[in-house]
């Protein structure tokens, strides 16, 4: 049996409205027949399992879309395929992403009886102006109740801000920063609002009509965030990504560090490491696809197929060197076949190592602080 | 076969766009050459691009046959010529081919510099002219005027003139009854060795390689054993035929009489254009004058934008080459672009046309340098070294001097423009020579480094004249000139690619403003960049590139990874259409932007 943990993915396709800047694969339906989308996710998980090595679970996180919309019981349904198909590892991670409206608040109990253990909150601001401005249907008192009702109810939990918004200064994000902590939640996701092409948002910047703060501010606030964090006894294990002492997301850090991982539901992706290569797999996007398609096939999946051994090393390099642990040797060899230091020549190393945005030893390369903040440039000098 | 008496050789000429091919349409048609469905508008102009920009590039060649009023028929031998000043080498290749021209004026836009240019080499050739006023039918048509200038200003009488609308075909048929009456038949011995022309050549998907002659002594016909008297190679005729547009087979040539010839030839290159073709067995005592071979006047070096793609280019300039033999190449390294071709051409827009046919018959992208003059450079041990490339120049300290070539244009504006014109002229180092008047316009003469009308000449005389001025030019001597290299560093590494040679008073500026041109276009990196120019290792201007402050994804999950690794690699494909200095990647519109910087 391999030591590498297995993770499962069971994607929530639907959600109240669609927020202005979300690109995910979210959707908004007046009617949902829930019963068949649980059977159908029952499915998938049936011959998903059928299909994959007999490995227990060590994680499963529900994400949307928003699954704080699911039903305790489908949420309960689906845990309980999964310790059927594959069984649990000991101490498993279940997280489920939840939005803060109170009427998901309602659900937390449910969602823990069911078996989650670690609740991830979206609560993007903690000012009721901001939350407008982001199109989001709760208001920051909701969003601090539903942070409160996490702590109690879950053993771990996480909740999510977007900084670098339209107008918002160094100040006040600070400010903002200190009360999120002051929560004393475990876990933080501290997004920089990204323009995604297709959303609202992007519409309205390319018309001038949403303007977020220039390349030097975001570097500022992405700096500050870091250091603030840091002072307040987090690390920030990942870009976006800030935990205490043992609190970071295992199901995360799986995909960032080329672990296995299995993902159930419209849209979702999983890669697999087998004797002839790195499997990947894709579902139908578009939820009606996706529902037909299990109905009809007992599956929805699009595309199963090896990665080339480039591809693999690529996309090694683009999740890995996001941590601050960076990309291991070790797990770089296992999950790609490859020798790191072989993919990565030391010339392409030694000009980023020299100005401070790369470092290495003998078992892994890493971004430094400083190439963390520009790692697009930084990841496509190294792969050449 | 036609008796020579009943042989009419006739080339059109005109200034750009007075209706020179739209003419040879209703010629095609009145002589039935062409059905109606084969038939549209500019027929001869059978290249996309020539379509396209509604110009003729190459000349073209129809035999007609024509019933005069005398109840004859006669083979009147078209040559539709191109109207453009790079072109002008077609024009005299036709002339030569030809007893007479239909010199074609635009009734609302009267006599222009080509209209000039093209009429005395006619003149020169010793052509019978037949003045044709076109486009009657615009309401800005004024016949009068159009006359007048005719005869002031190029010295020839209109009083017989033929009003025209090529466009809508009236009076068409008089031009053609006006060139049987007035323009001489040819005359030569068909009994005498063969001594034909080669006028042009060129490749054909289904002919082959096509050689077009006119004949003036002797007889061409299949199976004949002919000499090229220049390289004196020897080949047998495998082919005789001629154009009506359509290509036609026929048994022989004789005396007068223009047609195409296949003969076993493989490369155009083979074909020296002017060159007499003999019998091997009867040779001609003395070969034709012909022409004096072209010379390329500008060059620049063309790269592909991806490297990799040399090989095509190189396949793709020899085949080009089949069709033009008028541009030339040679390879060339560039430490910033990697390997091409420097490239000489006939001017500015032969240049573009050969880079745009490149890219579009041959699907290539191309990365084009700053065009370049041939520059004479008189190195102290005493030897003279044309420089076809700013790269190659060699150390100031080894040059005594240099001479840069000089042109003598002839410009015609309107009075109302005719300040901002002598303006420009000046400003381009220009000297007058002359100035005069026909009607309300100006004709002047000026003298001018070609180095300045390769640079922006012509943009800007269009603007200042909104158009309403027509230029041309002749190669006029070298002279010598105090130009220095601009060279551009990125990095404090030369880029050899932007390197260029200007006048001395105008460097700085220029070097200025393509640092900041470059700044625009160069977009952050990781590291700073240092943009600088430099004459004679002294720096003269520096822009600087900040480094990226932030670039970096905020979210990236199980679901994102597809997704960010193939925007990676598509980043990483259009890499390869940038050029590396040192670290700096560069993208290829900086160097085609750097060319075209202004730096007024
Ligand atoms: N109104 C009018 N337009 C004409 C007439 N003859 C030609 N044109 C137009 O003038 C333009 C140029 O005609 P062309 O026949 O291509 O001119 P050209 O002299 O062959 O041009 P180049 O080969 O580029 O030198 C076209 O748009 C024609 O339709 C005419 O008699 N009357
Ligand atoms: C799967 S999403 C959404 C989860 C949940 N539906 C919600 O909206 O609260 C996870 C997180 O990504 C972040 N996010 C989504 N779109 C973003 C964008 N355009 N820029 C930055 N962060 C974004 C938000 O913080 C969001 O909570
Ligand atoms: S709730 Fe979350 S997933 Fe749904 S549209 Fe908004 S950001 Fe996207
Ligand atoms: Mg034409």
């Amino acid at each position: 049996m391999s030591s590498s943990p297995l993770g499962l993915y069971v994607h929530w396709p639907f959600c109240q409205s669609k927020c202005p800047y979300c690109d995910f694969n979210s959707h908004v339906r007046e009617h949902i027949d829930e019963a068949r989308w649980r059977t159908a996710l029952l499915a998938e998980l049936d011959h998903a399992a059928a299909d994959t090595p007999d490995r227990p679970v060590a994680t499963v996180f529900f994400g949307g879309g928003t699954p704080s919309l699911m039903e305790p019981a489908t949420v309960a349904a689906v845990i309980e395929r999964i310790g059927i198909r594959w069984g649990f590892a000991s101490d498993p991670e279940i997280t489920l992403e939840a939005n803060p409206g109170s009427v998901e608040a309602g659900r937390f109990r449910g969602y823990r009886a069911a078996g989650v253990n670690r609740l991830s909150l979206g609560v993007q601001a903690l000012d009721d102006a901001a939350l407008k401005g982001l199109g989001r249907g709760h208001s920051a008192a909701e969003a601090m109740a539903a942070i409160a009702l996490a702590g109690a109810i879950f053993p771990r939990s996480s909740f999510d801000l977007i900084y670098a918004r339209p107008g918002q200064t160094p100040a006040a994000w600070a400010e903002e920063l200190d009360r999120a902590i002051a929560f004393g939640t475990g876990h933080l996701s501290l997004y920089q609002l990204t323009l995604e092409p297709g959303t609202q948002f992007h519409m309205r910047a390319e018309r001038g009509d949403l303007v977020l703060p220039d390349e030097d501010t975001q570097a500022a606030l992405f700096e500050a965030t870091e250091e603030r964090m840091t002072a307040a006894g987090f690390a920030t294990y990942e870009v976006s990504n800030h935990a205490r002492p043992g609190a970071a997301s295992r199901h995360n850090l799986i995909y960032w560090r080329s672990d296995d991982h299995l993902g159930v539901g419209p849209g979702a992706h999983g890669r697999m490491t087998t004797s002839v290569g790195r499997r990947a797999i894709a579902r139908h996007r578009a939820p009606e696809t996706w529902l037909a398609a299990v109905e009809r096939d007992g599956h929805g999946i699009k595309d199963d197929s090896l990665l080339t051994s480039d591809e693999a090393a690529t996309e090694a390099l683009l999740m890995g060197l996001r941590l601050d642990e960076g990309v291991s040797a070790e797990r770089f060899l296992r999950a790609t076949g490859q020798t790191l230091w072989d993919v990565v020549p030391a010339d392409r190393i030694e000009p980023l190592e020299i100005a401070g945005f790369i470092a290495r030893d003998e078992a892994s390369l890493r971004a430094t602080r400083a190439g963390r903040r520009v790692l697009n440039a930084v990841i496509a000098a190294l792969t050449g | 076969m036609t008796p020579q008496a009943r042989i009419r050789n006739v080339a059109i000429i005109a200034h750009v766009d007075h209706g020179k091919s739209t003419l040879a349409d209703r010629l095609i048609e009145i002589c039935g050459g062409l059905e109606a469905r084969e038939m549209r508008s500019q027929v001869l102009d059978s290249m996309d691009i020539e379509r396209e920009r509604g110009i003729t590039i190459k000349a073209q060649t129809v035999r007609l046959a024509f019933t005069a009023a005398d109840g004859e028929t006669y083979q009147i031998n078209l040559m539709d010529t191109p109207g453009h000043v790079d072109f002008g080498y077609e024009v005299s290749r036709s002339l030569a081919a030809c007893e007479g021209s239909i010199l074609v004026v635009d009734a609302s836009q009267g006599v222009e510099a080509q209209t000039l240019a093209n009429a005395y080499q006619a003149i020169a050739a010793n052509h019978e002219i037949v003045p044709v006023i076109n486009k009657v039918d615009l309401p800005a048509a004024d016949v009068e005027r159009a006359k007048q200038q005719i005869e002031e200003v190029i010295g020839l009488g209109a009083e017989d003139a033929v009003l025209i609308s090529a466009k809508t075909g009236l009076n068409v048929p008089a031009v053609l009854q006006a060139v049987v009456d007035r323009l001489p038949a040819p005359i030569g011995d068909p009994a005498a060795p063969l001594k034909a022309l080669l006028v042009d050549s060129w490749y054909d998907t289904y002919l082959g390689v096509v050689i077009l002659v006119r004949i003036f002594e002797g007889r061409i016909a299949r199976g004949l054993r002919v000499r090229l008297m220049a390289t004196g190679a020897v080949h047998e005729i495998e082919r005789v035929g001629v154009f009506t547009p359509k290509p036609l087979l026929v048994d022989g040539l004789d005396p007068g009489e223009i047609g195409f010839i296949n003969a076993g030839i493989k490369a155009v290159a083979e074909c020296r254009i002017g060159d007499t073709i003999t019998e091997e067995r009867r040779q001609a005592a003395q070969a034709l004058p012909g022409f004096k071979p072209s010379q390329p006047v500008v060059f620049c070096g063309l790269f592909p934008v991806d490297t990799s793609e040399f090989e095509n280019l190189r396949e793709s300039l020899a085949k080009l080459r089949l069709n033009d033999a008028s541009f030339h190449y040679e390879p060339e390294t560039s430490a910033a672009l990697g390997l091409g071709y420097r490239c000489g051409f006939l001017g500015l827009l032969h240049l573009e046309i050969i880079q745009e046919r490149l890219e579009r018959e041959f699907n290539l992208d191309l990365i084009a340098t700053a065009p370049s003059v041939i520059y004479r450079i008189h190195v102290r041990a005493g030897s003279v070294l044309e420089l076809h490339n700013p790269a190659d120049l060699p150390d100031p300290s080894r040059i005594e001097r240099i001479e840069e070539p000089w042109i003598k244009a002839t410009i015609l504006v309107p009075d109302t423009y005719l300040g901002s014109v002598l303006a420009l002229c000046q400003d381009k180092r220009g000297a007058q020579q002359e100035l005069s008047y026909v009607g309300d316009r100006a004709m002047v003469v000026y003298r001018l480094p070609l180095a300045e009308v390769v640079y922006d000449f012509y943009d800007r005389l269009k603007s200042v004249s909104r158009g309403y001025a027509s230029f041309d030019y002749q190669m006029d001597g070298y002279e010598e000139g105090d130009v220095v290299k601009l060279s551009i560093l990125v990095n404090a590494e030369p880029v050899d690619a932007l390197a260029m040679i200007v006048h001395r008073a105008r460097s700085e500026a220029r070097g200025r403003a393509i640092c900041v041109k470059l700044k625009d276009l160069i977009h952050r990196q990781l590291f700073k960049i240092a943009i600088q120019a430099a004459i004679g290792g002294k720096i003269i201007a520096r822009e600087t590139v900040n480094a990226l402050r932030k670039d970096v994804t905020a979210k990236c999950y199980g679901g994102d990874i597809t997704r960010k690794r193939k925007l990676l690699d598509k980043q990483k494909k259009g890499k390869k259409r940038m050029r590396a200095i040192g670290n700096v990647e560069i993208p290829q519109e900086a160097f085609l932007a750097a060319l075209k910087t202004d730096d007024r």
